[in-house]
This record gives structure tokens, sequence and C-alpha cells, in this order.
């Protein structure tokens, strides 16, 4: 027996709604991070099983471009948290507000 | 000969192009020279062109060299091509030998003057635009002339633009002569639009395309054009204010460019003029009027130049009254007459001007007879010939023009008569107070102190006045009333059809211009007995004719204080609340939304993320909300 589509997609909008939602309540910098990455592999999960369910190839395809994507966007992302942690000791996103024209 | 007809033109060009540029290098006198042989080379040329036009049968005498095409578009083909023919030869001949003798008398006048070849370069050009306006073969070469005489009008009228009033003076120049332009290229619109062609011989082949008020319209127009440039009502004011500019350029002005150019138009249109007998009634009506509006102001004017500025108005104002009168040829007549004895009479006030050291009121002159008799004796011809005394060539020619208006209207020709006596009468005036009476200007005036001795003029400014007391003297042979007329038949077949016929017996004639003769002695002998012995009788000058019939005045209050009121509303309302309310309002409503948009970037970056999630929900929304609809 196999797992219905549906219940591959409701587990996705959950992920992606509980990033959605971290991103927004959390100030702590690493945290929104994976709140980000949860919502990016959510959509990763919606492409697949889209992909399984019409038999086509392209979708699987695309997931690892986002990959790829996500990944460098980490790197920049990382390094944008190592360089707020060396001048300050948190790392609240908040405290960046400063920064605004 | 009449292949070198394109010499007229281009002589007065090259002469202009070399003072222009090598001109200060030039220097004093050379410039000057030059610039008079090159106008003497058009004069030649001219002759020459004459001559091999009179070689022709009469009824040939037609002939149009074309230089290059210049505004080749669709149906408008404009040319750089000159119409030779009696008309344009005649104007040439003596605008170019007037013109000459000018440049001769400047060498002298100007000697001393700073801008020396300056001078010539304007005056060159002055000749070749005249020239070009005489000489074209379309309207729109003739505009391009008639624009040229206008700009050297300005810059000679305000040469001596140090002096605020010369400055003002040509600026009044121009603008007045600009009110007139309008008309003429609003004429040129509408004779385009109906014949589709600008050239002379095509209009005059087409005239009947023209419907009869259509005619009447370009008629106005033209005789617009005419008055700003000749100096009519309404436009005659700047005329007087271009004495500001040295004498040989009044001179130039008056006698043989400028003023003749809106008469020459008039003649050179007569076969539109022809279709309105309407328009050609205000042209004679504003004629007389101007006639004499501007005799009874010469005979109250203290300048010596103003005196002579007025008689040209006057003088020209017969002119056009014989155009409106169909008299063109008797218009010409009295032109070439006019270039005569009013070129004579500038350049001789000028050398009255020159000999007291830049003197010019009546009042502080006299007795010059003893001093300056070579002058004396020009402005003697000069005067009688103005005055209408036989046999000079003013005689003739007004009285032509007296008998064709005579013919043609009896209250025209009673306003002409009168207007003669008063040219007779400020004239002589003019006379008495230079040349005879006391030596005025031995005495102390006011904060003036008196004049040294005058002296005569050198040979350069006296052969010019010989020369044109001599064609003063006997102008009047080209066109004697018993003789076979020869001004007549040479200019008769451009005037075919359209020319108004006295057709006065002999007899009539001859009693005619006895009349005119009597008036003329008349108002010799008026002014005989008042002006001979005072040069102040404030009676016979009322302020009311001093101030030009309080005419400046009526502009000044119904254009100049209105226009300076709109100028300061502008100023002082409209750039301050409008403009720059606008400007500045637009600058604080920038600044008050920005201020609004500037709390929206708060920093906090879950603040945008909500945003961003709010606008995710809204496009789910509405994506979700279109499939279930559907």
């Amino acid at each position: 027996m196999s797992i219905p589509g549906d219940w591959y997609l409701i587990l996705a909008s959950a992920l992606f709604a509980l990033g959605a939602f971290g991103l927004l309540v959390r100030r702590n910098v690493l945290v929104m991070f994976m709140c980000i990455e949860l919502m990016l592999n959510a959509a990763n999960l919606t492409f697949v099983t889209f992909s399984r369910m019409l038999g086509d190839i392209g979708g699987q395809a695309l997931v690892f471009f986002v990959l790829v994507v996500a990944a460098a966007e980490v790197v920049v992302g990382l390094g944008i948290v190592v360089a707020i942690f060396r001048r300050r000791s948190s790392a609240t996103a908040d405290d960046l507000h400063i920064l605004k024209g | 000969m009449l292949h070198v007809a394109f010499l007229i033109p281009l002589f007065p060009l090259v002469g202009f192009v070399v003072l222009l540029t090598f001109g200060r290098r030039l220097g004093n006198p050379l410039a000057g020279w030059i610039g008079t042989i090159a106008v003497a080379g058009a004069f030649v040329a001219t002759i020459i062109t004459f001559a091999g036009l009179l070689g022709r049968p009469s009824n040939a005498r037609e002939f149009t060299q074309s230089y290059f095409s210049w505004i080749p578009v669709g149906g408008l083909q404009v040319k750089w091509a000159v119409l030779v023919d009696p008309l344009s030869i005649f104007m040439c001949l003596f605008v170019t030998g007037v013109s000459m003798l000018i440049h001769l008398y400047s060498i002298g006048y100007m000697h001393e003057d700073r801008d020396y070849s300056k001078f010539f370069i304007y005056l060159n050009a002055f000749v070749f635009s005249m020239v070009l306006l005489v000489l074209a073969n379309n309207l729109l070469v003739t505009f391009v002339g008639w624009e040229g005489v206008g700009v050297c009008s300005y810059w000679l009228v305000a040469f001596w633009f140090e002096r605020d009033s010369a400055a003002s003076a040509g600026k009044k120049a121009f603008m007045y002569n600009r009110i007139g332009d309008v008309g003429f290229l609003l004429a040129m619109f509408l004779i385009f639009s109906k014949v589709g062609s600008l050239n002379y011989l095509t209009i005059f082949s087409h005239t009947h395309l023209l419907g009869s008020a259509t005619a009447t319209a370009a008629v106005l127009l033209l005789f617009l054009a005419a008055t700003g440039k000749s100096a009519q009502i309404p436009l005659f004011n700047w005329l007087p204010d271009a004495m500001e500019g040295p004498t040989p350029v009044s001179a130039l002005i008056h006698a043989a460019t400028m003023v003749t150019a809106g008469v020459y138009l008039l003649c050179r249109m007569n076969p539109i003029l022809g279709l309105s007998s309407d328009g050609r009634w205000v042209i004679a009506i504003i004629g007389c009027a101007t006639a004499f509006v501007a005799a009874t102001i010469a005979s109250s004017q203290h300048d010596i130049k103003k005196v002579l500025a007025f008689s040209t108005v006057s003088q020209i104002g017969y002119m056009v009254l014989a155009v409106g009168c169909g008299a063109y040829i008797a218009a010409l007549f009295l032109m070439v007459c006019h270039a005569f004895y009013k070129g004579l009479l500038f350049l001789a006030a000028g050398s009255v001007i020159h000999g007291l050291e830049d003197e010019q009121e009546l009042a502080r002159m006299g007795a010059l007879r003893k001093w300056l008799p070579w002058t004396f004796a020009t402005f003697l011809v000069g005067w009688l010939a103005i005055a209408g005394i036989p046999p000079l060539a003013g005689f003739w020619s007004k009285g032509d023009v007296l008998a064709n208006v005579y013919a043609k209207s009896f209250p025209l020709y009673v306003a002409g008569v009168i207007t003669a006596f008063l040219t007779a009468y400020y004239m002589s005036r003019l006379f008495y107070l230079t040349f005879t009476g006391k030596a005025r200007w031995q005495e102390a005036a006011g904060d003036q102190p008196a004049h040294h001795t005058p002296h005569e003029s050198p040979w350069v400014m006296r052969i010019p006045l010989l020369v044109l007391a001599f064609c003063a003297f006997f102008g009047g042979v080209l066109d004697l009333p018993w003789t076979n007329r020869g001004l007549n038949n040479f200019l008769g077949p451009v005037f075919a059809g359209t020319l108004y016929h006295d057709n006065l017996s002999m007899t009539s004639q001859w009693v005619l211009l006895a009349i005119d003769g009597v008036i003329a002695v008349a108002g010799l002998a008026v002014a005989w007995v008042l002006w001979r012995v005072t040069a102040s009788r404030p009676a016979l000058t009322p302020a009311f004719l001093e101030r030009v019939w309080y005419w400046d005045d009526f502009y000044d209050a119904l254009i100049g204080r209105p226009g300076q009121a709109v100028a300061r509303f502008s100023a002082t309302v409209i750039d301050a609340k409008v403009i720059d309310g606008a400007v500045n309002g637009v600058a604080s409503l920038v600044k008050s939304s920005s201020t609004g948009a500037r709390r929206l970037q708060t920093g906090y970056v879950r603040n945008y993320a909500l945003g961003i999630v709010l606008g995710l929900a809204a496009i789910l929304v509405f994506m979700v909300s279109r499939t279930w609809w559907s």
C-alpha cells in the first residue's frame, strides 16, 4: 500500500507554516535561519510529491536547484551571522534595526 | 549684357564679407574706400544691366536669372533667383547710386569714429539686403532682404549704443518693423495657399485664383508690411527715433533703402492691388493722412534731423497715396526724386552737424551761410526741390502725384495740396533757422558754451552733396509732362493693366502745376515772414505737434503701460505665487509623503517577513478563490 499524495502535501504545508511562524516570532538569527530552511524544504517536499503524482521528473530536478541555492544562501547567511557575533555577544535580529536608513 | 545682373547683389556681399573678415586690419580710411568701391561696383553692374534692358524691345524687358534651389519641398519650390525687369532695375539704379554717394560721404563723416570699419560692414550689408529685396523673383527671397534691411537698420540706428537713447531707438525701429513683418508673412501664406507659388510671375499670371475678399485681405496685409517698413500711420513713430543713428545712416534709411521698400513692395504686387479697389482706398487714405500728419509735426520740431525725418514720413505718405490711387509710376517718380533731394538734405544736415561739432538744435544754429558756403548752396537746392519750386525735381514729381490724385479724388487732392503748402513752410523754416538770421551758435545757451567757428566739410563729403544737388535739380527731366515721358514708357510694361490713367487735358495739367507752384511759393513766403528773424515762436510750435500728436504717449498708454503692468503682475504674483508655489508645493508634497512612507522601514526583519507572509497569504486566497468560484 502507498501513502496518498495528499498526506505529503499536508505535511509540507504544516512544515511551511511552522517555518513561517518561527521566522516571525523568533529573535535569534540562527533559529530564524533554520526556519527558512524548514520553509525551503517544505517547498522541496511539495516539488517531489507533485513530481511523483504527475510522473514528471522535472519537479525532482528542480529540487536540486533549490538545494544548491539554499546551500549558497546558507554560506552568505552564516557569514553574516559570524560577522554579527564578532561585534556583539548575542545574535538578535532586532538589534540590527539600527542599520535602517 | 543682362547676365551681369548677379554682380549687383554680389558686390556689396563681397564687400561685406571682406570688411567683416579684414575690416579692422584695413582700418581707417581703407575700409571705407573698400565699402564704397563695392557699392560703386554694384552701381556699375546695374548700369550695364540697365543698358542691356534698354537694348531689348519694351515688351521683352523681363528676365529671370536663377542661381540655385533653396527650398525644394513638394509643392513649395523656392529658388535663389533674380527678376530683372524695368521696376527692379529702376530701383537698383537709385538705390546703389545714392548709397554709393552716402558711402563716400561716410568716409569723411565717420573718420573720427572708433568703430569706423564696423560702420561700413553694416552699410554694405544694408545695401546688399536692399538690392536682394528689390531683385528677388519671389516673395520669400524678398522677405530675406526685407528682414536683412530691418536688422541692418537696427544695427545702424543703435550704432552708438553706449547712449541709452540710441539703443532704445534701435529696438523701437526693430519692434515696429516686426509688426509689419507679420503682415508680410501672413500675406505670403495667404497668397501661397491660393496660388501655390511664391514666384512673382506665377502669382501674377494666376491672380484669378484669388477671390475678391482674399485679394483685399492680401492687399491689407501687404500694406501692413509697408506701413512698418515705410513708416506710415500707424507704425511711423520709429522713423524719427531712427535719427539717433549717425547722419549718413539717416540719409541711407530715408533716401535710398529701407523706407522705399514698402512702396516698392506695393508697386511690385500691383496685379494683386489691382484686384481690390477697397484695399487701394485704404492705402490712399492712410497715405494722405500720414502725409498731412507728418507735415504738421515737421513744422514744429526743434531738431534739424527730426524735421527731416518727419518730412520723409510725409513724402512717403505722398508715394503711398499715389500707389493707392493706382499711379504707381508717379509714386516711383517721386521716390527717385525724393531719394535725390532727401539724401542731399540729410547729408547737408550732416555737414552742418559735423561743422558745429554735433549740434542738432535749430535754436543753436543760424547764419551758417557765411561759414558753410558749399553746404549752404547744396542745401538750398534740396530745400527748393522738396518745397516744390519749379523747375526742380520735387515740383515735377509731386505735381505728377497730385495730378493723379486730383483725377481720382478731390478731397484727397485738397489734403495733398495743404500738405504741399506745409512742406514748403516747414522746409523753409528749417532753412531760415539754419542758414540765415543771427548766428545763435555764437552765444552760450543755458549751461552750454558757445560753439567754435564752424568749419566746412572735407571734399569727400562735398562731392556727394554736389552730385546729389545736381540730381535734385535736374531729376525732373526723367518724366516731364510735355515730353514723351521716359519713365512712363520704361516702367509702363510692369504696370500694364493696373496703372491708373488720369486722362487730364494738357491745360488742366498745367493749371494743376501752376497751383502747385503758387502753393510752394506761398509756403516759402509765410515761413520767410515768420522765421527769418526769430528762432522761437511758441505759438506756432504747440506741444501737441511737438509731442507728435501724442502718438507715442498713446501707444505708451495703450500698450506700454498695460504691458508693464502685466510684467509686474507676472513678476510679483504669477512668478512668486503660482510658479514658486507649484515648485515648492511639489517639494513639500514629496517631503510629507516620504515622511509617512519612512515609517514602513523599521529595520526589524520580522516586520518585513510579516509583510511577505501576508502578501503570500493574499495571493493564496486570491488563487484559491478563483479556483472555487470558476
